[in-house]
C-alpha cells in the first residue's frame, strides 16, 4: 500500500498548479465569469498544450497514458483556482463514454479533436421529471431508417453553451425508468432541431436547456450499445463523481486555509477570533471534514477499476463524504467570515456556492446513500 | 394553560384576513422582495397598514400603536405570514421607533414618529462598521462636538436599503477616553447631509441589500442626538432586544414549510411526489416538530411579555432557533427542486440582456434564496454571540 505520487503525478500536479496562479487569479476569474462567453478559450488552448485535454486517453491515442489518478490531480488544482472551463464534461465525461463505449470510429475521429482542443463537449443527461434516475428518461430516440429520431427535453446540460456536441442520453425502448432501453449519442449542437436557450449558474458556470426536435441521427451516433447504454452512463458518471470529489476537496482546502487565516487575523474583544475555544473547535471539524473528503476521493479514486457494484458503491461513498462536508465547510466558512463571508467581493462565497453545486450534481446525499444502502 | 381563541379573537382574525384581502397591493402580490424594484414596492404595503392604522403593533397606543394584545399580534403576524405579504421593513418600526419613543424629548418624538409610520421617512441603522461586528461596541466612528454641531467621521457597513434611505441613526463614539461602553452616543442623520456617501456591496446571491455608508466630516445637528451623550449604549441594547423578539419569523417560516411542502408534492421523484418519499418527508417532518416547539417557545415569551415581563436574555433562543430553521427550509426547497435550483435568477441591478430562467417558478433562486439566508446566523448578533448571552446571562456561566 502506499498512497504516494509518482514523480510523472508530481509534475503534472506542479504544473496544473502554475496555471492555476497564472490564470486564474480571483479577479481574472472573476472577469472570466462575467466576460460574454463565460469562459476562456484560450485557457482551453493552453490545457491542449499543457497535454491535459489527453490525460486520460493512451499515448496511442494520443493521450499521456493517464488514468483516475491524474484526472483527480488535475480537478484537485482545478477545484481550488474555481476553473470553470468544461473539462469535466468534455475530458472526463465524453472522453469516459468515448474510451469505455466509442467504436473505433468515433474514437478515432472525436479523441484526437478532444486532445487537440478542437471538441468541446456537454453531457446532456438530466431531465425536468427525473431528479436524478439517469435511467427516467421521456427524451426519445426512434428507429428511423438506419439512423434514428430523437424529441425531447434536457435540463440544466452544464457547459453546453461552450459546446460543439453533446453526449445525449435518450430511450430507444421500454418504459420511462426501465434500467434497459436507454442508448446514448453523439449529436453535434449545430445539427438540424436542437435547440439550446443558454443562462448562468449560481457558481459561475452556463447551462441550457436543451429541446431536440426530430433530430436525426445515423446509427454511427451511437455509443455503446443499443437499449444497453445504462451501464456505461453509470461508470461515466461514477467517474464523474470521482473528478467532483477530487474538484471538491481542491475548493475545501482554499475555504478551509482562508477561514483559519482570516480567524488569526481579525480581532474583536481585543483578540483574534481565532482565540475563542468555540471557533477553533468548529475550525477543527471543518479540517476534519475535509480530511475525511480527501480520504474518500483516494478511495473513490483506486476503486474505479474494480467490479460494478464496488465502483457504484465507491461512488456512491464518496458523492455522500463529499455533499455533507461540502455543505459543513461552506456554511461555517461563510458564518466564521461574517458579513464579509457573505459578499461576492470575497472569494469564499464562490467556493461555497460551487460545492453547492457539487452536492447536486449526479445525486445529492440523500440519493447516493439509498443507492450504497441499495447494494447490501 | 389553554390554547383556545375567544369568538373575539376569531372575528378578529377574518377582520385580518379580510383587510388583507382587499388591500394586499396587487402590484406586488406574489412578488419577492429580490423582484421589488422601487422605493414604492417596498413601501405599498407599509402604506396600506399605515391606513388602516395597523403599521405599529407593537407601538404603545398614544404613539399610534394597535392597542392589541399579545395574542391578536399573534393572529395578525400569522395572517400576514399566510397571506405572504412583504415584511414590514424593521428600521424605522421596530427599531429607532421604539428607541425615540422611550429615550427621546418630546419634539424628537413629534418630529420622526409620524414620518416613520407614514412611511414618508425611511430609516436606515448605522451600527456595524468594517472593524466592529460582533463586538459592536469597539465601534470608532467619531463625533465631536462644535457648538450646535456634531462633526461626525467614520465608516458604517452592512447597511440594508441605505440606497434608499432617509435618516439613518448612528451608534457614534463621542467619548474616546470613556471605557468603550461608556462613550456612545445614540444619533440620527439625515442621509441628504454633506459628506454622507452610500457604497453598495453585493451579496453572493448576487442580490444589492447591504451598503457601506461613508461619513466624511458630516455637520448634525446637536438637537438629532437621542437621550444623552455618552448613554447611547443603553439605548443600542434596548434595540437589540426588540430586534431579537421578533427576529424567530415563526409565522413565516410555517409558512415555508407548507410552501415546501407543496412543491414536494409536485416534485416527481421515480413517477411518485418527492413527499411520498421517506428519507424527504422524514427532513420536513423533523424541520416541522423543531418549528413547533419554538412556535410554543415563541408563545410562552409572548405570554410572559403581556405580563409585563421584558423578552430578557431568553430571547436569544428565538434567535438562535428561527434562524437555524429559516436556513433548513431554504436548503430543504433547494434539495427538493434538485437541478432547477441552481440557474442564476437575475436582479434589475445586473442589467441581464437575457433574464430567461427555465424549470418551475418555485424554483427560481432556491439556491440564491439559500445563500442569503446564511446570513441570519451572522446578522443581529451571531449565533455563537447568542449563545454567550445565553450562557452568561442566564446560565451566569
Amino acid at each position: 500500500m502506499d498512497f504516494a505520487f509518482s514523480e510523472e503525478q508530481t509534475l503534472l500536479r506542479n504544473s496544473v498548479q502554475k496555471f492555476v496562479q497564472n490564470n486564474y487569479p480571483f479577479d481574472t476569474r472573476r472577469q472570466i465569469v462575467k466576460s460574454e462567453a463565460g469562459w476562456k478559450r484560450e485557457n482551453w488552448k493552453q490545457f491542449a498544450e499543457l497535454g491535459l485535454l489527453g490525460a486520460p486517453f493512451t499515448e496511442e491515442q494520443g493521450g499521456l497514458g493517464g488514468g483516475p489518478i491524474e484526472t483527480m490531480i488535475i480537478m484537485e488544482e482545478f477545484g481550488r483556482g474555481l476553473v470553470v472551463e468544461p473539462y469535466l464534461g468534455t475530458v472526463v465525461l465524453a472522453g469516459g463514454f468515448l474510451r469505455h463505449g466509442g467504436s473505433k470510429a468515433q474514437q478515432e475521429q472525436l479523441i484526437p479533436e478532444i486532445i487537440e482542443g478542437k471538441r468541446v463537449f456537454a453531457f446532456a443527461f438530466a431531465e425536468p421529471q427525473g431528479r436524478y434516475n439517469l435511467a427516467d428518461l421521456q427524451v426519445t430516440a426512434k428507429k428511423a431508417g438506419s439512423g434514428y429520431t430523437l424529441n425531447g427535453h434536457k435540463a440544466v446540460v452544464v457547459g453546453a453553451p461552450w459546446a460543439d456536441t453533446l453526449i445525449v442520453t435518450a430511450r430507444t425502448s421500454g418504459g420511462q425508468r426501465d434500467a434497459k432501453g436507454v442508448s446514448v449519442f453523439v449529436v453535434d449542437k449545430k445539427a438540424k432541431g436542437v435547440a439550446t436557450r443558454d443562462y448562468p449558474t449560481v457558481d459561475g458556470l452556463r447551462a441550457s436547456e436543451v429541446t431536440f426536435e426530430n433530430v436525426s441521427v445515423g446509427a454511427d451516433a451511437m455509443v455503446g450499445q443499443v437499449d444497453d447504454g445504462l451501464k456505461l452512463v453509470e461508470q461515466v458518471t461514477d467517474e464523474g463523481i470521482a473528478a467532483l470529489s477530487a474538484e471538491a476537496i481542491g475548493a475545501m482546502k482554499v475555504l478551509n486555509d482562508t477561514t483559519v487565516e482570516y480567524c488569526k487575523t481579525r480581532k474583536q474583544f481585543g483578540v483574534p477570533i481565532g482565540k475563542f475555544q468555540v471557533l477553533q473547535h468548529r475550525m477543527v471539524d471543518m479540517f476534519m471534514n475535509y480530511e475525511q473528503s480527501v480520504s474518500i476521493t483516494y478511495m473513490v479514486t483506486l476503486k474505479l477499476g474494480e467490479s460494478e457494484t464496488e465502483r457504484k458503491k465507491a461512488a456512491s461513498a464518496a458523492k455522500v463524504q463529499i455533499g455533507k462536508a461540502g455543505r459543513f465547510i461552506g456554511q461555517n466558512a461563510v458564518q466564521l467570515h461574517g458579513g464579509m463571508g457573505m459578499t461576492d467581493e470575497l472569494n469564499v462565497g464562490h467556493y461555497f456556492k460551487r460545492l453547492t453545486m457539487i452536492d447536486t450534481m449526479f445525486g445529492n446525499v440523500d440519493h447516493h446513500l439509498k443507492r450504497y444502502a441499495s447494494f447490501d | 394553560m389553554n390554547l383556545d381563541f375567544t369568538p373575539a379573537e376569531e372575528t378578529f382574525r377574518d377582520e385580518v384576513r379580510q383587510f388583507i384581502a382587499e388591500n394586499y397591493p396587487a402590484e406586488i402580490r406574489g412578488k419577492s422582495r429580490g423582484e421589488f424594484t422601487s422605493k414604492d414596492d417596498f413601501l405599498a404595503w407599509h402604506k396600506a397598514l399605515y391606513k388602516k392604522g395597523w403599521i405599529a403593533p407593537s407601538w404603545p397606543k398614544e404613539y399610534g400603536g394597535t392597542g392589541w394584545t399579545s395574542t391578536q399580534k399573534y393572529i395578525f403576524s400569522e395572517e400576514c405570514a399566510r397571506a405572504d405579504t412583504p415584511l414590514v421593513l424593521p428600521f424605522g418600526v421596530a427599531m429607532v421607533g421604539p428607541v425615540i419613543y422611550t429615550f427621546a424629548n418630546e419634539e424628537q418624538k413629534k418630529e420622526h414618529l409620524p414620518k416613520i409610520l407614514s412611511g414618508e421617512v425611511w430609516w436606515c441603522q448605522g451600527y456595524s462598521e468594517p472593524g466592529s461586528g460582533s463586538d459592536l461596541a469597539s465601534l470608532k466612528t467619531r463625533a465631536v462636538r462644535e457648538g450646535d454641531y456634531y462633526i461626525v467621521n467614520g465608516q458604517k457597513t452592512w447597511t440594508t436599503l441605505a440606497q434608499y434611505a432617509d435618516w439613518i441613526f448612528c451608534l457614534v463614539r463621542t467619548d474616546p477616553n470613556a471605557k468603550q461602553q461608556q462613550g456612545i452616543s445614540f444619533l440620527l442623520i439625515d442621509m441628504k447631509t454633506p459628506g454622507v456617501t452610500v457604497k453598495p456591496i453585493i451579496t453572493m446571491d448576487g442580490a444589492h441589500e447591504v451598503n457601506e455608508v461613508f461619513l466624511d466630516n458630516v455637520k448634525v445637528p446637536v438637537k438629532n442626538l437621542i437621550g444623552k451623550e455618552n448613554e447611547g449604549w443603553t439605548y443600542a441594547k434596548f434595540l437589540l432586544g426588540h430586534e431579537r423578539a421578533g427576529i424567530a419569523g415563526v409565522a413565516r417560516s410555517k409558512r415555508g414549510v407548507e410552501k415546501l411542502k407543496k412543491i414536494a408534492e409536485t416534485e416527481q421523484d421515480g413517477g411518485k411526489p418527492l413527499l411520498d418519499d421517506p428519507e424527504f418527508s422524514r427532513h420536513v417532518a423533523e424541520l416541522e416538530v423543531d418549528l413547533l416547539a419554538l412556535e410554543f417557545t415563541e408563545l410562552r415569551t409572548l405570554a410572559g411579555e403581556s405580563k409585563g415581563r421584558g423578552p430578557g436574555p431568553e430571547a436569544s433562543i428565538l434567535k438562535i432557533k428561527g434562524t437555524d430553521i429559516q436556513q433548513r427550509l431554504t436548503e430543504l426547497t433547494l434539495e427538493a427542486v434538485a437541478y432547477y435550483g441552481n440557474p442564476y435568477k437575475p436582479f434589475a441591478h445586473d442589467h441581464m440582456t437575457n433574464e430567461y430562467v427555465p424549470g418551475p417558478e418555485y424554483a427560481a433562486g432556491a439556491a440564491q434564496n439559500y445563500f442569503l439566508t446564511r446570513r441570519t446566523t451572522i446578522y443581529g448578533g451571531s449565533s455563537e454571540i447568542q449563545r454567550n448571552i445565553i450562557a452568561k446571562m442566564v446560565l451566569g456561566l
